[in-house]
């Protein structure tokens, strides 16, 4: 018998098209193959410069997204009470008439009253542009419980950020720590760093309670207790600066480390920076013993010192104030080793380690550059450490001062844009913070009219929050008010609990896309479904009407009076934008598009067309010509193309001018998405050598991104050790300035609104007893269901249909819990039931789960009674929205006092075996009415 | 055909870095939707939507945890294993139909779907757990290594690699010629000591395992840390800073800093 | 291992069935032709019966039955399809003698060579079916010499007693036959708990971290399964009877055949009782059948949360 032959060269397809993922926030290039209009097969595209040929599982299994029963399939009227599942098909020129309706009328009476929030929104380009075009103030993303803190900390120190706006130098790092990370945004370029650190022999140290994934390939695991990253990094910086190992030079040059700050205790310049006439922040000129301006080439600066301006008034340079915080002995090992749970030789052994790789192993790329005081520069000198930290960081009340605290670290060792730190992505490096202000202060919201500005801004002093003259929150969410004045991103965890409550005010309407807020999104959801359904004396819901677009049956589709149904990635346009959150490299600036490579067989309309559909149906200006005319009838393709927000600058750089040779800046093509499409999908602007690095003070960077729209004028990004915005709130707080802070919140903003980093713990754990509830629960996201909505994945789903509570063997041996026990977990706020597996490699304080695999039954197109909705569970239950009461009984909300930052790892819990054993968690939702789908 | 062909000079198979590997699925789901329209397909699933799903996958990652002798951490290790593409398999041997055969031409191991009585007892000779068996097509299914990819002509050459391979984000995942000392892959386990699961099984599989590496943590790096010198670290930070950074005029340096916050100037 | 019925049932009903065809055949040796044609032709419907529906319940399992020809072919590497190839051919010899034995056809010269081949094919075929288990590296408790023993030993015993049963029926029950398949039984209980010692005498030296390579570095657990639903090879592999049960099990084994002996010696009173015998002695076997499966422990259940196999 012979072998039987193998067609080993079958060609399973009959046509190729490229696009871009959609599986999480990592945005890679892919390829569909596609056989008689089917998908069959996606993989990575290897000329696309976020992925370069990988795909991830969940990217993989995007044919089962793409095919999904729970996939909506037409537009929906709700006919039964909110949650009944009773909904009605309508046409979609009723479905857009009755929401144009709504929508008029909340803009013809008072915008605000419209509540806009777009979750897992990749198009906040368009989304927030529309908000403004509308006249409301509330509208922002899902980035108020996910990320916000790293970028507001980074953006506000040194003009760039973890979360997407930076990343390590793979190619030089020698050393790299990792802090809070499990699956993240840059997902796969992180996975192929990773891979390229081990194959280079590069040392890899997590942080991080829990060793799995990324953590579990470091060479050193530092499984810390929650919320306390902050005194480990602080620790490091003692030993640093104990040491003298830090970088003078880079401190004195890039840093506003000499930077002269008035000492005046009670005054209203108290901890501002001195400046001259023009407005200079001044220096200590060691050569003429004098103040000098800060950026003046001839200044010797001082590092360290307490002068006397000639006009008396008392100085001290920031990095003075900064080396007396961390030299002080609160700092030392010994002191913080406990409490963070990390051995003292640890810790000074990792700040050795540090130094040595910093100082020794210094690195320098033969190219030379000159900076922004026109000094020339032979050569590109670096420190091989790099960082990157993530959610571990982010989710904790102290998230925004910690990720401070790590900013200092990195800029002490002199790494941040320097070969082997942390890069800069294009458009980054921006001024620190960017100079947009949010719009929406008392007199901006009009009937009719759109607001001055965009929504979301970075707030640089007490006058530019949005409080009217008693402190009241202008916005639903109250991001931007005393309770959380650099709320960067908004606080959408906060916009169902304040509409329900009326606090500061009821809303008309609420509109979500792709968030699901009545559950997983969602903090506290029995609440929360509570709030979504609660009705007024007179029957009608507090919350009048809410709209809600998404391509899937989530749980918050049943709470939604009218549901427009999306499309799937594979079925749309797409412009992942410089604009909004780029894709860009550290090498360059990079955007791309998605373009349909299905058509939809179901009656669903893409988001954005829709939205800008809306807009030209209610008369937004920007999206309506005078005659009333849509002015992008070709929905958001058109958009996409021909929208400018500045002359010559649009949603995509790549393929501008009327040749498409434009890069940056050109008139629109009508020809760009072929271009792109031709270019696979996507962009990328590869920066010249000498603009690689120290782009923060690269004289040829800062002229070139300049015309790219980048930044406004080519000026050095001065990284903000001493973060002087922070000290104008302290001030605010001691009754100074023209905005002052309300009594109430005075404490608050004293307290946390330092200027130089600091750490103070997480805020549940010091308001509920550490005796009850003595452990730290937390969740990681699983690799194969990061950022995406796996749960309805035919495939994703059979890896993970269900979570555990993992904790520790020697906690569990204490609590006499074994492996595979029922367990209840009570937080101050809730109880569940979960069962439980043991392991070692997690802080044995801790207790963790995968996050939204718990689903509700009936929800996403599975069966009800599945194993997502029996043995799965939420952690949310436990998680409060809000503090417990404080004195005079306002409870803030349970997030960063400075950022708003949903402080989701803040939770404090009590395990215990649980008296009933059955093979089902708790609490079980009402299964929820399945959706009827047209096939 | 289940006799075995004499030993390829080609041996074709795949090295798995177990110290690279993050435990991402990216191989599994990748595996899987190339493999359900591909040689071995469909893969079925059974209660996709319901509870207790399940189906077959040709690759499955594990995830273990290890305590090391006098070690105080344990570490996790993810563990991806799919078919070993053994030299001498028994699960082609004890085939019935020889359905289950070893390609003479570069060892991989393969279930002709179309001869295949599914009986399984291929599944019960495989140590590896290797071999799934799909109720629904009523065959046993495997890791065909990706035969309809690695000499796919209607492919660019960099993507005649198994799906697992072209996917993996870390790149942990390496596939080659096992036969060819000169090799990338067999270098690889040369340099790291790749090994084989279960060798006294004597089957001999192909494809290697690359060991985890010692960590550089507190249990095996030298103790170090930066010297604390006596007295006042602030004011030796404040020589440091005076002496060390304004060195280019002499006569800043005349002036002798103040450590105590005195004022200057 | 999984214990399907289809294959308990196939290799219990087959095994009785070439254990009477190979005693009938012996039968033939001693005594020439059948005592009766009814006789005759009822042992050899039984014997073929049993066997008959033994292999088909074997194909019961199989995903494609319509192809089980095509495990003809490879008897030179496989004992599956060696076990089929002589299950097959035991047909041939076995049909003719029972004709011949019987006294359908009237040849008594070739009762005796037609019954050597006949009794010969059919312990090969037991032998095969022993092989295709006792080969089986993967699992410790087949791979073991006591195995085929097993095998041979439960045939011969179930098949004596079938034997001894139907004589009882046909009212010409020798009292050789009652003392010949009491030793039968007696033996095959002794076998299978020899065989028992054994399997539990061999140490399940494997453990996970032979099964992962990882055990060089240490001791090895599992924290997280592939998938969070079993799969097939933990249903097929995994399934491991609790070791209280199965020892409560192997007692049943040893009663039942303990009983059956002593029903069988009863039945020189009461010829009946064979009957009863036989039930027991078939449900012993059984029952040792689905615990040759259920203790069985698959290597690759290591990989999914074994700590030795």
């Amino acid at each position: 018998m012979t072998e039987p032959v193998v067609n080993t060269s079958p060609k399973n397809w009959d046509e190729v098209k490229t696009t871009t993922c959609y599986m999480c926030a990592c945005r890679c290039g892919i390829r569909v193959q596609m056989k008689d209009g089917r998908v069959t097969y996606i993989d990575g595209n290897p000329d696309h410069p976020v992925n370069k040929g990988v795909i991830c599982g969940k990217g993989a299994a995007g044919i089962m997204q793409h095919y999904s029963p729970g996939r909506l399939s037409k537009p929906l009227l709700r006919v039964g009470e909110r949650g009944s599942g009773e909904f009605k098909e309508i046409e979609w020129d009723e479905a857009l008439g009755l929401a144009a309706g709504w929508l008029s009328e909340v803009r013809a009476k008072d915008p605000k009253k419209l509540a806009f929030f777009t979750g897992r929104d990749q198009s906040q380009g368009l989304t927030g542009w529309w908000a403004t075009q509308f006249g409301t103030p509330n509208y922002a993303a899902h980035g108020g419980f996910c990320s916000v803190n790293m970028a507001a900390a980074g953006l506000y120190t040194f003009g760039g950020s973890f979360w997407e706006f930076g990343e390590p130098d793979w190619k030089h790092t020698k050393y790299f720590m990792l802090f809070g990370v499990a699956e993240d945004h840059g997902s796969n370029p992180i996975k192929k760093a990773l891979g390229q650190l081990k194959a280079r022999g590069a040392k890899i140290v997590s942080i991080n309670p829990i060793r799995t994934g990324y953590s579990a390939i470091a060479d050193e695991w530092i499984g810390i207790r929650p919320g306390t990253d902050g005194l480990f990094v602080g620790a490091l910086i003692h030993e640093l600066l104990t040491a003298q190992k830090i970088d003078g030079e880079y401190l004195l040059r890039y840093t506003n480390s000499p930077w002269l700050i008035i000492e005046n205790e009670g005054g209203a310049d108290d901890g501002l920076f001195v400046r001259n006439a023009q407005n200079s922040a001044l220096v200590w000129d060691s050569h003429s013993n004098s103040p000098m301006p800060a950026l003046s080439p001839d200044a010797a600066p001082k590092l360290m010192g307490r002068f006397k301006m000639p006009d008396g008034r008392r100085v001290v340079t920031a990095f003075t104030l900064i080396a007396e915080r961390f030299i002080d002995a609160e700092w030392s090992a010994e002191n913080v080793s406990e409490r963070c749970g990390v051995p003292v030789e640890t810790i000074r052994r990792i700040a050795a380690e540090l130094a040595r790789t910093a100082f020794e192993e210094e690195i320098a790329l033969d190219v030379p550059w000159t900076d922004h005081l026109g000094r020339y520069h032979e050569k590109m000198v670096g420190r091989p450490v790099s960082m990157h930290a993530m959610r571990g960081i982010s989710a904790h009340a102290n998230g925004f001062q910690t990720c401070r605290t790590i900013h200092l670290l990195q800029i002490l060792l002199g790494t941040i844009d320097v070969p082997g730190g942390f890069r800069y992505k294009p458009p980054f490096p921006k001024p620190p913070p960017p100079g947009v202000k949010p719009a929406g202060k008392p007199g901006q919201v009009k009937p009719n009219t759109p607001l001055p500005g965009p929504p979301l801004g970075f707030v640089t002093s007490p006058e530019d929050l949005l409080v009217d003259a008693e402190g009241t929150p202008q916005r639903l969410d109250k991001a931007y008010s005393w309770d959380a004045p650099l709320a960067a991103h908004g606080m959408m965890h906060m916009v169902i609990t304040n509409a329900a409550k009326k606090d500061p005010y009821g809303i008309d309407v609420l509109f979500m896309y792709m968030a699901n807020m009545s559950w997983n999104s969602a903090m506290n959801v029995p609440d929360t479904i509570k709030y979504l359904t609660q009705k007024e004396p007179d029957g009608s819901y507090t919350i009048p009407k809410i709209i809600y677009s998404d391509a899937y049956a989530s749980e918050m589709v049943h709470y939604a009076d009218l549901i427009l149904p999306d499309t799937t990635y594979l079925e749309r346009w797409d412009c992942i934008s410089l604009l909004d959150r780029p894709i860009s490299e550290a090498d360059g600036p990079a955007d791309s598009i998605r373009q349909p490579v299905v058509e939809p067989e179901r009656d669903v309309r893409p988001f954005q067309t829709v939205l800008l559909d809306l807009g030209t149906r209610i008369g937004l200006p920007g999206m309506t010509r005078t005659d009333g005319s849509a002015r992008y009838p070709g929905g958001y393709p058109d958009y996409i193309v021909n929208h400018e927000r500045a002359p010559g600058i649009g949603p995509l750089a790549g393929f501008r001018g009327p040749n498409g040779r434009a890069q940056g800046r050109g008139t629109p093509n009508p020809e760009q998405l072929q271009r792109y499409i031709d270019n696979g999908c996507h962009w990328f602007y590869e920066l010249p050598d000498h603009m690689k690095y120290y782009r923060h003070v690269n004289w040829a960077y800062l002229d070139w991104a300049t015309f790219f729209g980048f930044i406004g004028k080519p000026e050095p990004v001065i990284h903000q050790l001493y973060c002087e915005p922070l000290q104008k709130f302290r001030l605010s707080a001691r009754g100074h300035g023209k905005v002052v802070a309300p009594e109430q919140h005075r404490k608050r903003i004293a307290d946390y609104f330092d200027p130089i980093p600091f750490w103070y713990p997480p805020f549940e754990g010091e308001m509920v007893s550490e005796t009850e509830f003595p452990m730290h629960a937390v969740t990681q996201r699983p690799m194969a269901m990061y950022h995406s909505w796996g749960s309805q994945n035919a495939w994703l789903r059979q890896i993970m249909s269900r979570n555990w509570l993992y904790m520790a063997r020697e906690m569990a041996v204490k609590l006499k819990v074994a492996d595979g026990d029922w367990v209840t977990v009570t937080s101050h706020h809730g109880k569940i039931k979960a069962q439980a597996r043991l392991m070692d490699g997690v802080n044995p304080e801790t207790v963790w789960t995968w996050n939204a695999i718990g689903k509700r039954s009936g929800a996403w197109g599975l069966k009800p009674g599945s194993d997502e909705s029996k043995q799965g569970f939420l952690l949310n239950h436990l998680i409060s929205e809000l503090l417990p009461e404080r004195e005079g009984g306002y409870r803030y909300s349970n997030s960063d006092p400075v950022t708003g930052q949903a402080a989701w790892y803040d939770l404090r819990v009590r395990v215990e075996k649980a008296s009933d054993q059955s093979d089902v968690s708790a609490p079980q939702f009402a299964t929820l009415k399945p959706l009827e789908r047209v096939e | 055909m289940t006799s075995l062909p004499p030993p390829s000079a080609k041996k074709l198979g795949l090295v798995i870095d177990l110290d690279t590997c993050v435990g991402c699925q990216a191989c599994t789901t990748s595996c899987k939707e190339w493999n359900t329209q591909g040689y071995s397909g469909p893969l079925t699933d059974t209660n996709p939507y319901g509870s207790d799903p399940s189906g077959v996958w040709l690759n499955r990652v594990h995830g273990y945890e290890v305590m090391e002798e006098g070690q105080a951490q344990s570490r996790i290790v993810n563990f991806p294993r799919s078919c070993l593409h053994c030299e001498e398999p028994a699960c082609v041997t004890v085939c019935p139909t020889g359905a289950s055969y070893k390609r003479a031409e570069d060892g991989i191991v393969l279930v002709n779907p179309e001869t295949c009585i599914g009986c399984k007892l291929c599944s019960w000779a495989c140590p590896y757990g290797a071999r799934e068996y799909d109720q629904s097509q009523g065959v046993m299914k495997k890791c065909t290594l990706c035969v309809d990819r690695i000499y796919n002509e209607n492919f660019e050459p960099e993507d005649r690699q198994p799906a697992c391979v072209k996917a993996c984000p870390t790149g942990a995942r390496h596939f080659g010629d096992l036969g060819d000392e000169t090799s990338k892959v067999s270098q690889l386990v040369a340099e790291r000591g790749g090994y084989d699961l279960l060798p006294e099984m004597g089957y001999k599989p192909v494809n290697k395992y690359l060991p985890p590496r010692a960590r550089r943590d507190a249990t095996n790096t030298r103790a170090e840390a930066l010297p604390r010198p006596d007295g006042s670290a602030f004011d030796r930070l404040f020589q440091w800073a005076d002496k060390v950074l304004s060195p280019r005029k002499a006569s800043a340096r005349a002036n002798e800093p103040d450590h105590s916050g005195k004022l200057e100037g | 291992m999984h214990p399907a019925y289809s294959v308990i049932l196939f290799t219990t009903a087959s095994g009785a069935g070439y254990g009477l065809l190979a005693l009938l055949s012996l039968v033939g040796i001693s005594h020439g032709e059948a005592s009766s044609l009814a006789f005759g032709l009822t042992a050899m419907v039984v014997a073929l019966g049993l066997i008959t529906i033994g292999l088909l319940s074997s194909t019961f399992h199989l995903g494609h039955p319509e192809r089980a020809w095509r495990a003809f072919s490879q008897w030179r590497s496989s004992w599956l399809s060696r076990e089929g190839v002589a299950a097959v051919i035991t047909y041939l010899p076995a049909v003719v003698f029972g004709a011949v034995w019987s006294g359908l056809i009237a040849a008594p010269a070739l009762i005796a060579p037609l019954a050597v081949v006949t009794a010969v094919m059919a312990m090969i075929t037991v032998l095969c079916t022993a092989k295709i288990y006792s080969t089986l590296k993967t699992i410790r408790s087949w791979h073991n010499p006591w195995t085929v023993w097993v095998y041979i030993s439960f045939a011969l015993a179930t098949g004596a007693v079938i034997l001894a049963a139907i004589t009882a029926v046909f009212g010409n029950f020798p009292a050789f036959l009652v003392y010949f398949s009491s030793v039968l039984m007696a033996l095959a209980g002794i076998i299978v708990l020899l065989y028992w010692r054994s399997i539990d005498a061999a140490p399940r030296d494997l453990t996970m971290g032979d099964a992962t390579g990882l055990g060089r570095l240490g001791t090895v657990s599992q924290w997280e399964q592939p998938h969070s639903a079993p799969n097939y090879i933990q249903k097929e592999m995994g399934y491991v009877v609790a070791r209280k049960h199965a020892a409560q099990l192997r007692r049943l084994v040893i009663v039942a055949l303990v009983l059956a002996i002593l029903l069988m010696l009863s039945a020189l009173a009461v010829p009946v009782a064979a009957l009863l015998a036989m039930a027991l002695a078939l449900f012993a076997a059984v029952v040792q059948r689905w615990l040759f499966f259920a203790e069985a422990q698959h290597v690759s259940s290591l990989f999914y949360g074994a700590q030795a196999a």
